[in-house]
């Protein structure tokens, strides 16, 4: 047998609340999301981890300007200290190496830094997750217990449909939805928002397109001045603090 | 020193096996260790030692080691993991989450990153033995 699965719910045993940033579909603003809602929470006095689960297209580290390090050992991997974060992610270990992982390989990586990521005491941890309903969802659902989502959708429907089908699963799992944030808005239709209600969930927040947003990534100062940040630190206050 | 985490779900593991199987007494733990993860033998020992709970006071702890296959998933070619032309910094990253292998070693035959971890991984629970 795999002993890994065991010590799973020991590690996040010290965790108030595990928010995992997700979307059906790839490319909505996950990342960003998650960066600047774990920032912001960390802004906001508490105890933050982030945790970079698109192991194969790592951003997060990107968003934050921060450098692979090798983390300490004792007793598990200690996540490096970044920008306030006790910070996750595969580029400590795979550093500017591409990663071409298949899905088992994903599981088994998630499982093995799930079972020696030793992360203390946190008020949250931020999951930055790949696009879709694959081997992570499936695996964080089955193996964490009190995991929640937060999905991030883009107006267009090709996103919402997939978004539809992804909370249908989460529902049917029983799995808490904190709410939806529709990103890069071009217009002040509330379309969306009428969907999400439609789907007994909270709509979190409308976040404009905004093109200053490229300037900011590598510099948490400016992304902290963004309209994204703006809407998050709205949506931690309201929603999630 | 990560070796203590994976020896307490190697105790925990066994742990959940000895109470389905509702044994008292554990008299054997056989666990497997793949090369690819390169766990230190000695602490691994040392952490069962000092983690293992009343009914595992008898136990041996048997461990064996797989050596790791690789297989290419392009041309099929299958060789053995070794350590040896890899630096330290690649090792110790493996050693952390083996499938970062990926991103470090090739099929030495076709140069694709591609292969299968056929065998000798990781840590693995073979299966306990004891009495009821
Ligand atoms: N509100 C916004 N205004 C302008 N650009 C944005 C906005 N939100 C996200 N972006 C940009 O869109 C791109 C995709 O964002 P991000 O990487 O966060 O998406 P993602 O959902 O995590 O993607 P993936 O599915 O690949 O992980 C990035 O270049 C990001 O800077
Ligand atoms: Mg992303
Ligand atoms: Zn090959």
């Amino acid at each position: 047998m795999d002993p890994r699965t065991t010590v799973i719910n020991e590690r996040l045993r010290r965790i108030g609340r595990i928010i995992a940033v997700s979307s059906g579909k790839g490319g909505v603003g996950k990342s960003l999301v998650a960066t600047t809602l774990a920032l912001e929470l960390v802004r906001s006095g508490y105890k933050v981890g982030l945790f970079d689960l698109d192991f194969t297209s790592p951003s997060t580290h990107l968003i934050m300007g921060v450098k692979n390090v090798q983390p300490e050992e004792d007793k598990g991997i200690i996540p490096p200290v970044m920008k306030g974060l006790a910070y996750m992610s595969l580029i400590h270990f795979s550093g500017d190496q591409a990663a071409p992982l298949r899905g088992a390989d994903v599981s088994n990586a998630l499982i093995e830094l799930l079972a020696v990521t030793q992360w203390g005491e946190l008020d949250f941890l931020v999951l930055d997750m790949p696009p879709g309903i694959g081997d992570v969802v499936l695996d964080l659902v089955r193996l964490v217990k009190h995991i929640e989502f937060l999905i991030v959708t883009t107006p267009s429907r090709l996103a919402f449909e997939t978004v539809k089908k992804q909370v249908r699963l989460l529902q049917d799992l029983q799995v808490p939805i904190i709410g939806v944030v529709e990103n890069m808005k071009m217009n002040p239709s509330e379309n969306i928002e009428r969907e999400t209600e439609k789907l007994g969930l909270q709509f979190l927040a409308g976040i404009l397109y905004d093109p200053e947003v490229e300037d900011a990534i590598g510099d948490v100062t400016k992304l902290r001045g963004t309209t994204i940040a703006k809407k998050i630190r709205e949506v931690s206050a309201n929603s999630i603090i | 020193m990560h070796e203590w985490a994976l020896a307490e779900a190697v105790i925990t593991a066994a742990q959940q096996i000895a109470e389905k199987e509702e044994l008292k007494e554990i008299r054997e733990v056989n666990i497997k260790i793949g090369e690819l993860q390169q766990v230190e033998r000695d602490i691994f020992r040392f952490a069962l030692s000092q983690l293992k709970p009343a009914s595992f006071k008898n136990a041996t702890f048997r461990i064996s080691t797989a050596k790791t296959t690789l297989k290419c998933r392009v041309c099929e070619h299958t060789w053995l993991f070794s350590k040896s032309n890899l630096d330290e910094d690649t090792a110790e990253a493996i050693h952390f989450v083996p499938e970062v292998a990926h991103s470090y070693i090739k099929c030495p035959k076709c140069g694709s990153p591609d292969f299968e971890i056929s065998e000798g991984r990781g840590v693995w629970l073979e299966n306990i033995k004891g009495v009821r």
